[in-house]
């Protein structure tokens, strides 16, 4: 049985297929990156694991157990943990409450003095201090930082990652490679959507490619990135090739 | 220190009425009664920030439910009566309506309120063929303000309770962003459907405890839209985010309101809606804030 398995999801959005009958397996301690140019339901694919969207059909199920159908809260307590691609903080929240909410709402539910340690554990593994600050006078990489330390805090088992290193500087871009590389040593298993071939190659073993919905490639990441398919969605058809 | 302050505050409060004119004991009574409304208003909304416009309601509920039972039932049952039926009421509007966001909110608060008003008119004058009904009960007004001084001290620090719980947690991550909250592990309908009862429950027992007041009362008497109005604002005006806020902006409001009734009876409306208009330009996160962030500029001045 499979980690995180997949099983032909479909999300249809009146007539448009957004993920369409698309599968794949993950294994524990995996990082997979998930590739594929702008609109091709690579998102959408992240908001049927995590519930953000519920499945037109298929099945989602980690452990043997099926997420699809259940609400997010629940996929949280099971164990999935997730940033967004448009940064979501909670900008009234002190950092430190920030990050406590999965930590005392999540699967452990942990409350006062070990709800503040492991909050105070998460913001120390992205680099942030001065957790009585208001998230929202954080810079924007302080923000990403801080999501991604919110979505550790959960203590999950499955991470999501929806384009966590987009917008960075390129020293930004190495510390961030730097720390989720730090992240793999704990065992965590990873799937991140990314665009930036050199998060990718420096982290990902294994890339799933989607194009237009459905599921276009599935390998080692140098045999993927150089399939003439793969090339094609992100460049176009080149016709009479 | 403001941890102790409560205590001997409460007991003075209480022993009040031993020195108070009628009018004095009435005007209290409105004044507690206010206060107690915004803070169980800012119960649910203050961090929710669904901003409900039913406070009138339940609070009409509550008046109405012993208007009805006031000579079939002793008084304590009848209390039990309003409570149940404003937690059930709430329950089945929480259940319907907290799916809904925003603007649709507060548009769909404001119309339960009407439609309550509606349907017991239709009601009186259809099947019971009276419009009106009287409440002879023999609580005296004393009686009232220690009711509604012991639901205010309740609400309050209930609402304290609250603030250093996970329900507290939970309701303003749920303000701040609800897509987090659910990814978070936070099962957001049964959050706020707690709050929301707890809330409307207080706001209904409030109003059954108010009802011996009216002495009569009709739907257009004891549904004014005036009150839910009223009540958002003195939340806001005090901050509704915060433990005392409510009763911050209920007090001084309250006696503006009460001198401008009394002294411009004809063109108090308008000084109410100039009210309304300016704590909202002036104070959007309420006095409390506003003080905060003016002594935060103030030291970063001085640094």
């Amino acid at each position: 049985m499979s980690f995180l398995s997949i099983e032909n999801a479909t999300k249809s959005f009146g007539g448009l297929k957004a993920v369409n009958d698309v599968s794949f397996t993950v294994e524990q301690g995996e990082i997979v990156g998930l590739l594929g140019p702008n609109g091709s339901g690579k998102t959408t694919l992240l908001n049927l694991v995590s519930g953000a969207l519920p499945a037109t059909s298929g099945r989602i199920a980690l452990e043997g157990h099926a997420l699809t159908g259940k609400r997010p809260d629940l996929i949280a307590r099971a164990g999935v943990a997730r940033t967004f691609q448009l940064v979501r903080i909670l900008p009234s929240l002190t950092l430190e409450e920030n990050v406590m909410i999965p930590a005392v709402f999540g699967t452990v539910a942990h409350w006062g003095a070990a709800a503040e340690a492991v909050a105070r554990e998460a913001l120390e593994t992205v680099g942030l201090t001065d957790a009585g600050r208001r998230a929202g006078d954080l810079t924007y990489i302080d923000q990403k930082r801080l999501e991604l330390a919110r979505a550790l805090a959960a203590e999950p088992r499955l991470l999501l990652l929806d384009e966590w290193l987009a917008g960075l500087n390129p020293t930004e871009l190495a510390e961030g490679i730097a720390l989720i590389r730090s992240l793999r040593e704990t065992g965590i298993t990873i799937v991140m959507v990314e665009h930036i071939l050199e998060a990718v190659r420096a982290l990902c073993p294994r890339c799933v490619v989607m194009n237009s919905g459905t599921l276009i490639a599935d390998g080692a990441t140098e045999k993927v990135l150089s399939d003439p398919h793969v090339i094609a969605a992100y460049l176009g058809e080149v016709e009479d090739a | 220190m403001t941890r102790f302050l409560p205590a001997p505050a409460l007991a003075l409060l209480a022993a009040l009425p031993l020195w108070l004119s009628d009018y004095g004991l009435g005007l209290m009574i409105g004044m507690v009664t206010y206060v107690t409304l915004a803070s169980a208003w800012a119960l649910f909304s203050g961090h929710t920030r669904y901003v409900s416009l039913a406070t009138v309601a339940f609070y009409g509920t509550g008046a109405y439910t012993v208007a009805v039972l006031n000579e079939a039932l002793p008084y304590p049952l009848v209390l039990l009566c309003a409570g149940g039926i404003g937690a059930a009421m709430a329950l089945v509007v929480g259940l319907s309506t907290l799916r809904l966001a925003g603007v649709y909110f507060v548009i769909f608060t404001f119309g339960l309120a009407e439609l309550v008003r509606q349907l017991i008119t239709w009601y009186e004058v259809n099947v019971t063929g009276t419009l009106g009904r009287y409440i002879f009960l023999d609580v005296t007004a004393k009686g009232i303000y220690w009711q509604m001084l012991g639901l205010g001290a309740l609400t309050i620090g209930l609402t304290a309770w609250i603030h250093r719980h996970r329900l507290g947690l939970a309701l303003r991550v749920i303000g701040d962003d609800e897509v987090v909250a659910a990814h978070s592990g936070i099962n957001l309908a049964r959050t706020k459907l707690i709050a929301f009862t707890l809330s409307a429950t207080i706001i209904t027992l409030a109003g059954a405890i108010a009802s011996p007041r009216w002495v009569y009362v009709e739907p257009s008497i004891v549904f004014n839209p005036t009150v839910s109005f009223l009540t958002v604002i003195m939340a806001l005006l005090g901050g509704a985010n915060r433990l005392w806020g409510p009763l911050l902006g209920a007090v001084p409001l309250f006696l503006l309101f009460e001198w401008l009734s009394v002294d411009f009876p004809d063109t108090y409306p308008i000084f109410l809606g100039l009210l309304f208009i300016g704590v909202v330009f002036a104070f959007p996160n309420g006095v409390l804030a506003g003080v905060e962030s003016l002594r935060h500029r103030l030291k970063e001045r001085r640094a």
